[in-house]
C-alpha cells in the first residue's frame, strides 16, 4: 500500500536495520479489487476445465480417428491426422494444468514477502564430540585393530569379490584375433553390382560411372555367418577415370592394381567406418558425409580433407579368363576405421 | 502511238501471265518436293539449326567445335540426354561462372533444345534421350526401387531425395521437383559431379524402378511425425530444438518469475 508498509515488515519482526531493505511491497490489482479476484479465479477455473476437455478428447480421437487419415497442413507437410490430434491434446491438457497452477499461484495466492531465517549449518560442537567417542568405542568393541587376522581376511575377500565382474566381460565375444586384418576377397573373387548382383566386365563402366560392389559370394557367406560382418568389411565402390587422370596408386612397383582405369576402393571410411560413396567425379574425390573426409581416389585414395588418418584401402583388380572383373587377392590392409593393434 | 502501246500492254501482259504460270508450277513443285523430303532430312535440318544455336549460345565455353575449353568440358560424345538434361532444367547456359550449375528457368524452348541434343549427338555417340515407354515405371518393382535408391542415391541426395551438401560450394539436388525423364537423363549421363549409372552398371528396369520410388514414394512423402524440418536430420531438428524449444522454455520461465501487477 504505501512506502511504510514495505520497510515496517523488514524491520518490524527483529528491531535491527537489515543490511539490504526490502524494496516497497506493491499489492496485486486482485488484492484490492474484488472484481479482479473474481476473473482471475475464472481464468483459472477455465483452465483446468479446458485441461479436462482435452483429456477427454484424447480419449475420443484414440478411439474415433483412423491412423489412415491424413491431413494437408500448408508448409507444415502432409500430417497423420490421429497423432496430430493426440499430440495437442495430451499436449494441451498438461500444458493448461501448469498455466492455471501458475495463474492461480501468480494472481490468487497469499502475496506476503518473507525474511527467511538462516542458522549456522554445522552441528553443536557436544554432538560431534560425542559421535567421534561413539565411534571410537565401536572401534575398540569390534577388535578390528587387535584382531589382525580377521581384519586382514576381510580387507582381502572384498579386493577380490571383483574379479567375477571382469570375468564376464569374456562373455562379450571372441576376440578378434586376425579378423579385422581380412575381408572375404580372394584371389578370382568376381566383381558384382550391390543388391542386384550382376557380375561386371570392363566395358559396363564408362568414364564417370560409379558401382557399389561386393563379391560374388558374400550372401553365401552372410547365410553361414548370420551376421553382416563380411558386408561391412567387403563393400567396395568401383570408379572409372581416364587413366591419363590418375596420378598415383597404391600397387608396389612393377604391379598394376587397376584395370585399364577401372579402380576398386573400400567403401569404410578410415575415420569412424561410415560407409561412403559420395564420389565427385569431376575432382575423382570421395566425400564422407559424417566428418567430411575426402580422399582423392585418382591419387592413391589419399585424404585431402578431414579427420581421417589413413588412405582409402584399394582392392587390386584385373579380369578372368572369361572376361569379368575380379579381384588380385584380398586388400592388402586392413580397411575401415583404425583400431588398437594397428597402431 | 495509241494503238502500239496497246500492243506492248498485251504482251506485257501476256508475259507477266506465262512467267505467273511458270512460277507457280515451279514453286508448286519445289515446295511438295521439300514436303516429302522433309522426314528424312528433318534431322539434318536440326542439326544445322542446333549448331547455330550452340555457336550463339555454347561455344563461349564449351569451344567452337564443342571439344571443350578451360571455363567448360568438352561434349562429344555426352549425347542427348545429357544435353535434354542441362537445357531443360535451365542449369545450361550457365548465368554466371559458379562452382555448380543450379536449376533455373529454361532459357531455350523444346524445339531449340531439340535441336542442341541433335547437333550434340551428332558430334558422338552418347546415351539419347529417353522415350515415353523407357520411363514407364507402371510393371517396376518400388521395393526394389527403395533399396537401390539407399545403396545407390540417398548418400549424396539424402535418404528423403531432399539433397544435400558435398565439397567445396557443391551439392546434390533436391529431386523433388525431379520429372522421371530428369530422373532417366541424370542417371544415364552423370551431370557435373554426379558420377553417371549406365544401363550396363544399372539397368533400364532398376532405374524404371528407382524412379517409381522417388515418384511414387519420396515426392508424395507425408510426415506422421509432424514437422519434418526438410528431413536433414539432427542439424535442423538441434538447431530448431536449440532456438524454437529452448527459448519457448526461456519465456516461459520469464513468465513464471515476471511480477503481478
Amino acid at each position: 500500500m504505501s512506502d511504510n508498509h514495505g520497510t515496517d515488515v523488514s524491520v518490524a519482526e527483529h528491531g535491527d536495520t537489515p543490511e539490504f531493505p526490502l524494496p516497497p511491497h506493491h499489492h496485486r490489482i486482485t488484492d484490492t479489487d474484488p472484481k479482479a479476484a473474481k476473473r482471475a479465479e475464472r481464468q483459472v477455473a477455465a483452465m483446468f476445465g479446458l485441461s479436462a476437455l482435452c483429456t477427454i478428447g484424447f480419449v475420443v480421437a484414440y478411439v474415433a480417428i483412423p491412423t489412415d487419415t491424413f491431413v494437408a497442413l500448408g508448409p507444415i507437410g502432409i500430417l497423420q491426422l490421429s497423432n496430430l490430434v493426440l499430440g495437442l491434446t495430451f499436449g494441451l491438457a498438461i500444458l493448461l494444468i501448469g498455466l492455471g497452477a501458475i495463474q492461480w499461484a501468480k494472481k490468487l495466492m497469499a502475496d506476503e514477502e518473507i525474511i527467511g531465517e538462516r542458522h549456522p549449518l554445522g552441528s553443536p560442537k557436544e554432538d560431534q564430540d560425542a559421535a567421534l567417542a561413539e565411534f571410537q568405542t565401536g572401534l575398540a568393541e569390534s577388535g578390528f585393530v587387535e584382531r589382525t587376522i580377521v581384519r586382514r581376511t576381510l580387507i582381502g575377500a572384498l579386493a577380490l569379490f571383483p574379479i567375477p565382474l571382469i570375468v564376464v566381460l569374456k562373455d562379450m565375444g571372441p576376440l578378434p584375433v586376425d579378423a579385422l586384418n581380412h575381408t572375404i576377397w580372394r584371389k578370382g573373387s568376381r566383381i558384382v553390382v550391390d543388391v542386384t548382383g550382376k557380375p561386371l566386365r570392363p566395358e559396363d563402366l564408362g568414364i564417370g560411372t560409379l558401382v557399389s560392389a561386393s563379391p560374388e559370394d558374400l550372401d553365401k557367406v552372410q547365410e553361414v555367418e548370420g551376421n553382416q560382418n563380411a558386408r561391412a568389411k567387403a563393400s567396395i565402390i568401383l570408379v572409372r577415370m581416364r587413366p591419363s587422370d590418375i596420378k598415383s596408386q597404391q600397387a608396389p612397383a612393377g604391379q598394376t592394381w587397376d584395370y585399364q582405369g577401372i579402380l576398386a576402393f573400400s567403401k569404410i571410411c578410415t575415420h569412424v567406418g561410415c560407409p561412403i560413396a559420395l564420389y565427385q567425379q569431376r575432382q575423382h574425390s570421395l566425400l564422407c558425409p559424417c566428418h567430411q573426409s575426402t580422399f582423392d581416389l585418382a591419387d592413391g585414395g589419399k585424404v585431402i580433407f578431414g579427420p581421417a588418418a589413413r588412405r582409402m584401402p584399394q582392392l587390386p583388380i584385373t579380369i578372368d579368363s572369361e572376361g569379368y572383373l575380379v579381384a588380385q587377392s584380398d586388400f592388402q590392409e586392413p580397411v575401415g576405421p583404425s583400431f588398437w593393434e594397428r597402431g | 502511238m495509241t494503238s502500239t502501246s496497246v500492243r506492248r500492254h498485251r504482251a506485257t501482259g501476256l508475259v507477266v501471265l506465262l512467267a505467273a504460270l511458270v512460277a507457280t508450277g515451279v514453286g508448286y513443285a519445289a515446295v511438295t518436293d521439300s514436303a516429302q523430303a522433309a522426314a528424312p532430312q528433318a534431322s539434318e535440318t536440326q542439326v544445322q539449326a542446333g549448331r547455330q544455336l550452340f555457336l550463339e549460345g555454347c561455344a563461349t565455353c564449351h569451344g567452337l567445335a564443342a571439344q571443350g575449353t578451360a571455363d567448360g568440358p568438352g561434349l562429344i560424345g555426352v549425347g542427348a540426354a545429357s544435353v535434354d538434361f542441362q537445357v531443360t532444367t535451365g542449369r545450361m547456359p550457365l548465368s554466371a561462372p559458379a562452382v555448380q550449375a543450379p536449376r533455373k528457368t529454361p532459357q531455350y524452348s523444346a524445339e531449340q533444345t531439340a535441336n542442341l541434343a541433335a547437333y550434340v549427338a551428332s558430334l558422338g555417340a552418347g546415351p539419347a534421350i529417353p522415350t515415353d515407354s523407357e520411363l514407364a515405371t507402371t510393371d517396376a518393382n518400388l521395393a526394389e526401387g527403395g533399396e537401390l535408391f539407399r545403396t545407390n542415391c540417398a548418400q549424396c541426395h539424402n535418404f528423403a531425395g531432399k539433397g544435400g551438401a558435398l565439397s567445396d560450394g557443391k551439392y546434390a539436388p533436391t529431386l523433388m521437383n525431379a520429372t522421371p525423364r530428369e530422373m532417366v537423363e541424370a542417371m544415364l549421363t552423370g551431370p557435373q559431379n554426379m558420377p553417371n549409372f549406365p544401363n550396363s552398371t544399372l539397368p533400364l528396369e532398376k532405374k524404371q524402378a528407382i524412379v517409381k520410388y522417388i515418384s511414387d514414394n519420396l515426392q508424395n512423402a507425408a510426415a506422421p511425425g509432424g514437422l519434418a524440418l526438410g528431413s536433414y536430420g539432427p542439424v535442423t531438428e538441434g538447431v530448431f530444438i536449440w532456438t524454437a524449444g529452448i527459448g519457448a522454455l526461456l519465456l516461459a520461465a520469464v513468465w513464471i518469475g515476471a511480477k503481478v501487477r
